[in-house]
Parts: C-alpha cells; sequence; structure tokens
C-alpha cells in the first residue's frame, strides 16, 4: 500500500517547504471538492496532501479602502454572504455561487476552483473580466499575476514546485462599472458549463464605454481573454450593431471541442448568445 | 371482504398520518443497504470489464489470492454452470441463465461495465488493490450499441446460440434479435383504405437509468452448514432468495433474506446484481461479505430502461374516428434478452378504440447493460411515439388534441388488441377532467407551447402475504412481504385500521423477512397497494372474527352474537345481552385465558385489479437561441382508483412526471464519446 501523508501547516513558509520538499505528488487542499473526488475515483494518488485552511488569511474577505483582498481558501458560500463584495463585484459572485451544490458552495474555493484548471470551471472568467490579481506564496517568495496567467492547459497551472496562491486581489471598482457573469448548461442546477462568459465594463456619464473586459470559459483548453470583445464594446453605447460585433467577436475566438455537453458549432454560436445578454447586465449594472 | 373502494363512511382511508417510516428517515436512523455491518465483515469488491464485447480468453487471479488480508477471489467458474430456464421472479419475464451470465460474466464479456470476476478483502484498500492484480485476458471483439444497428445484417452476434424465436420458419442462423411479437386486431390494411387522413412518424427514445439515490448495497454471509442470510435493498426479498438459490445451486430453505430500508428503485431493483456474488464470497472466505455498488458501477451495470426506436403510422376518418394503428417498437434488451417490449406492443393503443391495429415488436440484445424495468416497463416509449402521432392526426384534422382522444377512448367493453375486454375503467373521465381544467385554456406566452399525452397501465395483483397480530396491549402489528418504496407501510396500516377501527397510530407496520411471512412477490407493476392490501384485509378480517369469538368467549354467548363496530366488541342486539362493549386492549389482556394470542396470516394470489389512466399537459419555453427548455407548467390528471394515503400517491405522480421530464429533456446514454 502507498502511503498519504496529510498535514495542516499554520504558516505559508512552513506550507511552501512541505510542499517544495515533497517527493512524490503534493497537492494543495483547500475546500477539497475537486481533489477528493480525484482521487475517490483513482485518478489522482497523491503522497502528500497540504491543508492550507489553518492558515491564517487563507479564508476570508478584506475590504481595504474599496478594493478587497480574499483568502485563497475563501468559499462561494463565504463570499455570497460578503454584502460589500456582493455589491462591488456581483458578477465574481454570481460566477463563484454557481459552482456544484449548494453543499459544495459552503467548501469549494476560489484558488481550487482556479487551479484545477477545468476549461469549464465559473469562477475564473468572471474573476479574469474583474481584473482579479493572484498572490503566489512560494520558494522564491511572493509573485502576484492577474489570474488568466494561472491556468496554461486543462489540468495544469504557471504555479512552480512549492507554489500556492494565498489570496486575490480585486481592485477597487470603478466609477459606472458593472460585472456579469452567464453560464449555458442544458439543466439550471448541478453540471458543468457549456459555455460561460463573464464581462466587465466601465461607463462615462454619458453611458458610453470606456473600459472593458471580456472573458469566455469552456470554450478552449483554458479561459480566454476576448479582446476584440472589448475593443467592441468601448468608445460605444449598447447597440444592436455593438452587440453584433461583440457577439462574432467571441465567436471567432472560440476553440472549443465536441463532447458530450455539446458541439463545436453550438459552443461557439452559444458564446455570442452569452455575450450579448451577459453585456447587457454588465452595462445595466453600470447604470447604463 | 372489506371493499375499502367502496365504502363511504372511511374514517382513516384517504387521510393523511405522518409515514411510519418518516422519523428514522428524516433522522438518519433508517437502516439502508449500505448503513449494514456484521462483525468481521470483509469488504468486496467486483472487477468490470473494459470492453464493450470481449472473449475471455483467460483470468489469473493468483496474484490477487496471494495478497495478504484478501479472504476470496472468485469468478464464473465459482458458479454452476447452469441451463437456460425461464423466470418469472422479477417484473419481467428473464432467464435464470442470463442472469447467471449477467451477474459473473462466463466466457465473453457483453458490455462495458460487466462482472469478470470479484474480491472480498480485509480493508476497501486491499480489496481495490487485489481488482488491481487480478490479471484478465481478453480477445476484443466488434461491439454494436444502437438498435438498428444490432438487428442489421452482417452485426456483431452477441450470442451464437441466439435465433429469433416468433419467426417461422425457424431461422437457421443466429441474431442479436431474441424474439418478434406481433398483436393485432382487426384488418390493417381496411383500415387504412377507409382513413381519409394519415399521420406517422419515426420516434427514438433514450436509455435512461432509475437513477434510484441509493446504491445496490448487501451483506451476505453463509455458515459452515449452508445457512445463508443476505441483508439487502431491493423491490423483493423472496426475488433475491429466489435468484441465489437458483444461480448458486442452494436450497432454497437454506438462504433467508433480510429487507434493509430502500432508497429508490423504481423498477431497477427486481433484479439481482450482487447478492450471489457475496454469498459465493463468503462461502469462500467464511466471513461476511458486504458488496456495495458506487455511483458509476450503478450506471455501468445495473438499469437502465430501453431505449428505443417506434414507428407508428395511424388513419382516421374526416369525424376523427381512427380506423387504423400501426406500430413497430425496437426495443432495446440491453446484452441479454428481456426487454419490455411486449407491455409496449400491449399499451401503445390501450387508451384507444380502434378496429384495426398491427403492431410488431422486437426484443433486440446488443452491447449495453442488461435493461431493468422501469416505472410501468414498455408503457412510456411506446405511448409517447403513439401520442405524437394522435396529435398530428388531430392537426390535421384540425380537431382539439383533447377532442379527438375522448372521440376514440376506450371504454367498458372495449376490446384491447392483446385479447381482455375492458371493464369500467377512468380514461374518458380523465379526458373529462383535462379538458375541463384551467391549465388546457390557458394563454400562453412567446416562445411557448403546450402538449398533451395519456398513458394506460395495466395493474397487476399477483402473489402477496401479510399478518396481523394483536399484541398484549390491543396494539397491532402489521407484517408484509412487501418492501416499502412508495408507501406501503402506511398504506398496510391504515387498511388494517380501518378495518379494525382504531387509529392508525396503534397499527405499527413492518417488512418480514423471507423465513418471517409467506411468499409475496417484488414490490412492482403497480401492484403492492391493491394485493398486499389484499392479504392485510383479509388478515385483519380474521383476527376481527379472532375478537368477536374472544368477547363471545368473556361474554359466554354465541360468536354470532357479538358484532364488532368503533374497535370494540359488542352485542349483535338486545337478544344478546346487556354487556358493556369489549376494547382490543380489553380483550387482548384476557388472549392468554381465552385461547392464546391472537393474529392471522393470510396469502392471496390478487387478480382484478383495475387498469389506470392518466393525462400529463405540460407547457414549455424555448430559448430559440440557445435551445434551453424551460417547463412552464405541468398538470397531471391520474385515475388513481382509491388513494389509500392521498400525499403518496400524489408523491408518485410527481415522481412519475419528473423522471418524464428528465427522460424527455436531459437523459441519455453516450457510448463511444
Amino acid at each position: 500500500m502507498s502511503g498519504l501523508s496529510y498535514t495542516a501547516p499554520s504558516t505559508i513558509s512552513e506550507a511552501v517547504s512541505l510542499l517544495a520538499n515533497a517527493s512524490g505528488l503534493a497537492k494543495v487542499l483547500s475546500g477539497g471538492t475537486d481533489l477528493l473526488v480525484q482521487m475517490k475515483s483513482g485518478r489522482l494518488k497523491p503522497a502528500l496532501i497540504v491543508d492550507t485552511k489553518k492558515i491564517p488569511g487563507m479564508i476570508g474577505i478584506r475590504e481595504i479602502d474599496g478594493a478587497f483582498v480574499i483568502g485563497a481558501a475563501t468559499s462561494g458560500a463565504l463570499m455570497g454572504e460578503h454584502a460589500g463584495l456582493v455589491a462591488a463585484w456581483p458578477g465574481v459572485v454570481e460566477a463563484t455561487n454557481l459552482i456544484g451544490s449548494t453543499q459544495v458552495q459552503g467548501r469549494a474555493s476560489l484558488a481550487g476552483n482556479l487551479c484545477n484548471a477545468s476549461p469549464g470551471a465559473d469562477s475564473p472568467p468572471a474573476m479574469i473580466a474583474a481584473g482579479a490579481i493572484a498572490v503566489i506564496a512560494g520558494p522564491a517568495g511572493t509573485r502576484e499575476v492577474p489570474v488568466e496567467a494561472i491556468v496554461t492547459a486543462p489540468g495544469r497551472t504557471s504555479l512552480a514546485k512549492g507554489e500556492f496562491i494565498t489570496e486575490f486581489r480585486l481592485p477597487k471598482k470603478p466609477a459606472r462599472s458593472g460585472d456579469a457573469y452567464l453560464r449555458f448548461i442544458p439543466r439550471t442546477e448541478m453540471d458543468i458549463a457549456v459555455v460561460g462568459c463573464a464581462i466587465a465594463v466601465t461607463l462615462d456619464a454619458n453611458g458610453v464605454c470606456i473600459a472593458a473586459k471580456v472573458a469566455l470559459g469552456a470554450v478552449a483548453p483554458t479561459q480566454l481573454v476576448v479582446a476584440g470583445a472589448a475593443a467592441a464594446l468601448i468608445g460605444n453605447k449598447l447597440t444592436d450593431a455593438v452587440l453584433a460585433k461583440l457577439d462574432a467577436e467571441c465567436q471567432a475566438v472560440c476553440k472549443p471541442i465536441t463532447d458530450k455537453r455539446g458541439t463545436i458549432e453550438y459552443r461557439t454560436k452559444v458564446a455570442g448568445v452569452l455575450a450579448r445578454r451577459v453585456a447587457a447586465i454588465a452595462f445595466q449594472r453600470a447604470g447604463a | 371482504m372489506t371493499y375499502i373502494g367502496n365504502k363511504s363512511d372511511l374514517r382513516v382511508v384517504g387521510t393523511r398520518p405522518d409515514r411510519p417510516d418518516g422519523v428514522e428517515k428524516v433522522t438518519g436512523r433508517a437502516v439502508y443497504g449500505a448503513d449494514f455491518r456484521l462483525a468481521g465483515q470483509l469488504t468486496g469488491r467486483i472487477l468490470r470489464s473494459p470492453h464493450a464485447h470481449a472473449r475471455i480468453i483467460k483470468i489469473d487471479t493468483s496474484k490477487a489470492k496471494a495478497l495478504p488480508g484478501v479472504k476470496a477471489v472468485m469468478t464464473a467458474e465459482d458458479l454452476p454452470n447452469i441451463t437456460s430456464e425461464e423466470a418469472f421472479v422479477g417484473e419481467g419475464p428473464t432467464n435464470f441463465r442470463d442472469q447467471s451470465l449477467n451477474v459473473m460474466a462466463r466466457g465473453k464479456v457483453l458490455y462495458e461495465g460487466h462482472a469478470v470476476a470479484a474480491v472480498a478483502a480485509m480493508s476497501p484498500s486491499i480489496a481495490e488493490a487485489a481488482l488491481a492484480l487480478i490479471e484478465v485476458t481478453y480477445e476484443v471483439l466488434p461491439h454494436v450499441i444502437d438498435v438498428e444497428e444490432a438487428m442489421a445484417p452482417g452485426a456483431p452476434i452477441l450470442d451464437e446460440n441466439l435465433f429469433t424465436a416468433g419467426v417461422d420458419p425457424k431461422p437457421t442462423t443466429p441474431s442479436n434479435i431474441a424474439k418478434k411479437i406481433i398483436l393485432k386486431s382487426g384488418d390493417i390494411d381496411a383500415g387504412f383504405a377507409k382513413a381519409d387522413v394519415i399521420a406517422e412518424g419515426r420516434y427514438v427514445t433514450a436509455a435512461v437509468h432509475q437513477a434510484y439515490i441509493e446504491p445496490h448495497a448487501c451483506v451476505a454471509t453463509i455458515g459452515a452448514d449452508g445457512q445463508a442470510t443476505v441483508y439487502a435493498s431491493s423491490q423483493g426479498h423472496f426475488m433475491i432468495r429466489s435468484f441465489c438459490a437458483k444461480l448458486l445451486g442452494m436450497e432454497i430453505s437454506n438462504i433467508r433474506v433480510i429487507p434493509l430500508e430502500i432508497g429508490g428503485g423504481f423498477g431497477g431493483k427486481t433484479i439481482v446484481y450482487l447478492e450471489p456474488v457475496a454469498l459465493k464470497l463468503s462461502q469462500i472466505s467464511g466471513k461476511p461479505v458486504k458488496l456495495v455498488m458506487t455511483r458509476e458501477e450503478v450506471f455501468r451495470a445495473s438499469g437502465p430502461t430501453s431505449g428505443a426506436v417506434v414507428e407508428v403510422k395511424m388513419g382516421a376518418m374526416k369525424d376523427g374516428t381512427i380506423v387504423a394503428a400501426q406500430a413497430v417498437l425496437k426495443y432495446q434488451a440491453g446484452a441479454f434478452p428481456g426487454s419490455p417490449v411486449q407491455p409496449g406492443l400491449m399499451c401503445a393503443f390501450a387508451m384507444y378504440d380502434i378496429a384495426n391495429v398491427h403492431v410488431t415488436g422486437y426484443d433486440v440484445i446488443s452491447n449495453r447493460a442488461k435493461v431493468a424495468a422501469y416505472r410501468a416497463p414498455g408503457a412510456p416509449i411506446s405511448s409517447y411515439a403513439a401520442e405524437q402521432v394522435v396529435d398530428d392526426l388531430a392537426r390535421q384534422l384540425g380537431m382539439d388534441a383533447i377532442t379527438i382522444r375522448e372521440k376514440n377512448a376506450a371504454k367498458a367493453g372495449t376490446k384491447t388488441v392483446y385479447g381482455v375486454t375492458f371493464p369500467e375503467i377512468g380514461y374518458e373521465a380523465v379526458l373529462a377532467a383535462a379538458k375541463s381544467h384551467a391549465h388546457w385554456k390557458a394563454p400562453l406566452g412567446k416562445n411557448q407551447g403546450r402538449g398533451i399525452a395519456t398513458g394506460f397501465w395495466f395493474n397487476i395483483g399477483g402473489e402477496s402475504s401479510a399478518s396481523v397480530f394483536v399484541n398484549e396491549d390491543g396494539s397491532v402489528s402489521v407484517v408484509s412481504g412487501s418492501p416499502d418504496i412508495g408507501g406501503s407501510r402506511a398504506s398496510m396500516a391504515m387498511m388494517a385500521a380501518e378495518v379494525l377501527g382504531i387509529p392508525v397510530d396503534n397499527v405499527r407496520p413492518i417488512i418480514g423477512d423471507t423465513a418471517s411471512i409467506g411468499f409475496t412477490n417484488v414490490t412492482g407493476g403497480s401492484r403492492v397497494t391493491y394485493a398486499t392490501g389484499m392479504a392485510t384485509v383479509q388478515a385483519t378480517e380474521k383476527v376481527i372474527e379472532q375478537l368477536k369469538q374472544r368477547a363471545a368467549m368473556i361474554w359466554d354467548i354465541s360468536p354470532d352474537a357479538v358484532d364488532w363496530k368503533d374497535g370494540q366488541a359488542v352485542p349483535a342486539g338486545a337478544n344478546a345481552g346487556g354487556f358493556d362493549p369489549l376494547s382490543l386492549a380489553a380483550i387482548a389482556a384476557k388472549a392468554g385465558k381465552t385461547g392464546g394470542p391472537i393474529g392471522s396470516e393470510v396469502s392471496v394470489n390478487a387478480q382484478g385489479a383495475g387498469p389506470g389512466f392518466g393525462a400529463h399537459i405540460c407547457d414549455v419555453e424555448v430559448d430559440r437561441e440557445t435551445g434551453q427548455t424551460t417547463i412552464i407548467r405541468y398538470t397531471a390528471i391520474q385515475d388513481v382508483g382509491r388513494a389509500i394515503h392521498p400525499s403518496y400517491v400524489e408523491g408518485q405522480i410527481q415522481g412519475g412526471a419528473v423522471q418524464g421530464i428528465g427522460w424527455a429533456l436531459n437523459e441519455e446514454y453516450i457510448y463511444g464519446a
């Protein structure tokens, strides 16, 4: 029988040291809603599990001058109960609260949802659109990277051995800004996205878009930042022509696969449909 | 006998008391299959085929057997190689040999997930490790999944000894078509010749799993004396006993099956998967063995219902009279014969009085898990197709969808294509209720549509046993042989309380094991409330006769001079004497002095169950950009007979509707993806 070690260090440096010096497969545990399932199914056989939840700051949300610091192991349920976060970044909270069931939302963490590196994960597109930064601890110290730089391929991240995410930073929401996330699944609950789309926008006093970020999920090996779609919004109000351009730009970047949840053609079309709907919500939240 | 259905002064039946199993289930105390454990039990695991179709060249279990902590390893070689024998043990006909081959593959694996070996070990991790050490050499064979591809000439043949039954002359080449069945009445060609409009269509339904919440689970133990006990959740512990005896070559009297709480069945727990394997592992190891399927194993190797292709053609005259109905049903049976195509044929047009009917059914094997019963097995598949075509006829004729059904409704005296002439039935009442319901005329919004479909199920009776005991304090125990998957304990207690004239709280219902109550068929086919209820009512009546005799002894009068009224013995009239009533408790207290304990067991083979009809109206809204379909409103009108416990009946209807919605919109098996 191969052994499995579990440890719950109380400091970041201790966790880094454990992960960096592990001889076999070492996995970071926060909510465990992906990791335990993968272990039970036999897909993953880690030699070491480092539970990060005992490290101060890993769970919880701090508001600092309108910006937010969210501990990496914070659950979707906690985020949903944070009135300030819900008011500032409703799209991020909505996306996180679409993960799994109510029970799963009580455990599943932002970092886990990101580092599981599933193309269909719900929270990453919303975090990306909101401009979230991941703070990474590791043997070489701390570094900060945009969330879109974490996932490199299905099941793979840019984190080096010994590194793990300690917190996420969401900026202070600019005036006249709004974000939103929608995902499409054939049923209403407990499924993995066929397509996910997040958009964050900032408008000027006349309701013209002056900044935008568009992110898609489940239509490529990683989440996509759609610069062309953002460009279609910037400088414009949400007219039919702008929506059509947004739709087309989103469809143009999709590189999905055909699987049991949807075909390439279907996913591509729905990406455009969702983008139009998400943009409408984001603009409305921004005060358009 | 007391005809509960006709009584107008019912006091218990028709009320909604708390369910007797409610507190146990809500508080987590109820013992389901996976909860049960015996001291010293081993963990069993089953090795399953990764191939859809392959010849087993060799199974080498030596490394697994040598692993410390492994106490038993078995393959099909450890089971008797039994011969083909028809079995009427579950909900539909099956074959003991097929069940044996399904429980453990012999020679060939026939579907992905087919069991090939099993182990029992000291711990789950040792059992898992042992599975990995079993070396199976396969010769992979071409496989076939789709029902029509399996029927086509040149298809990979699953069973070289299977020749299509029901074809004259008898075929000389093997086929995946196990059986062809034709039912007909009138003259189908003449019928279509009379038709002014004809509608036809080809309908495909997915294989879907019953998806009960509780995976299959059991604990089995067998002693050196050959006495075996199986603890399992199922829809029939007598069914488990029959299969274990036959598949293991044991005498039925040596096997006792004790039912555990069941977490859903819907027909899928009317056959065995684990119990014979657990018993064999127990026999080899000398220890109790527990086997619990994972959800993945449930999906791969148990259930589902048939997927099917159904082709229907119907003709009607201008006034809406349907004059011809024809259907071809191609039902997946899974890896072994036994799809519910026969009831599919019988139910397709059973709602209608049609002079000329011709239905052809094919029972087709392919490389999928063997199908099991699922909520009126076979009927929803053919009804779905037939009802679409009836709608098409109505559209062509410009008729209301309910009006065309009323015009052709089966009623008392209608002869079905399978030969039965209906007695008084409820279909017209169901249609009238649907038509007058506000839902049928409610306005629809943008992108919304409304459909209606009606359906039929036979309901059956069959063999059931129940016993009723009066306890020393006058409380009552009701024991039946029917596993409770939908409220049967509550129903039995309520019927006994009704007949006795006592509060239902004074009656405790339980399910007896195979050694404690007479033989009882599976809980399935919509039979238990009727058949087990009949046994319960008759047993209760026998108890009342005893109670009257005891009262007569106490009063020293003739038993004929005693009446039973409102839960008490009373003198039958002024001539009987001026005695104060004797309560159940009073009679029970003196039972020892008046002849001993009071109780009775009755076994019946119930006949004469009335068929059921339903009409469901459903509004959907479709997102035209994504295809997403949302149910906006759903109304079910169901002919239920006498609802013993209406909440349970409503739950059954709601559950049926939800499973139907899932079947229609979301569920399927995808192979090769």
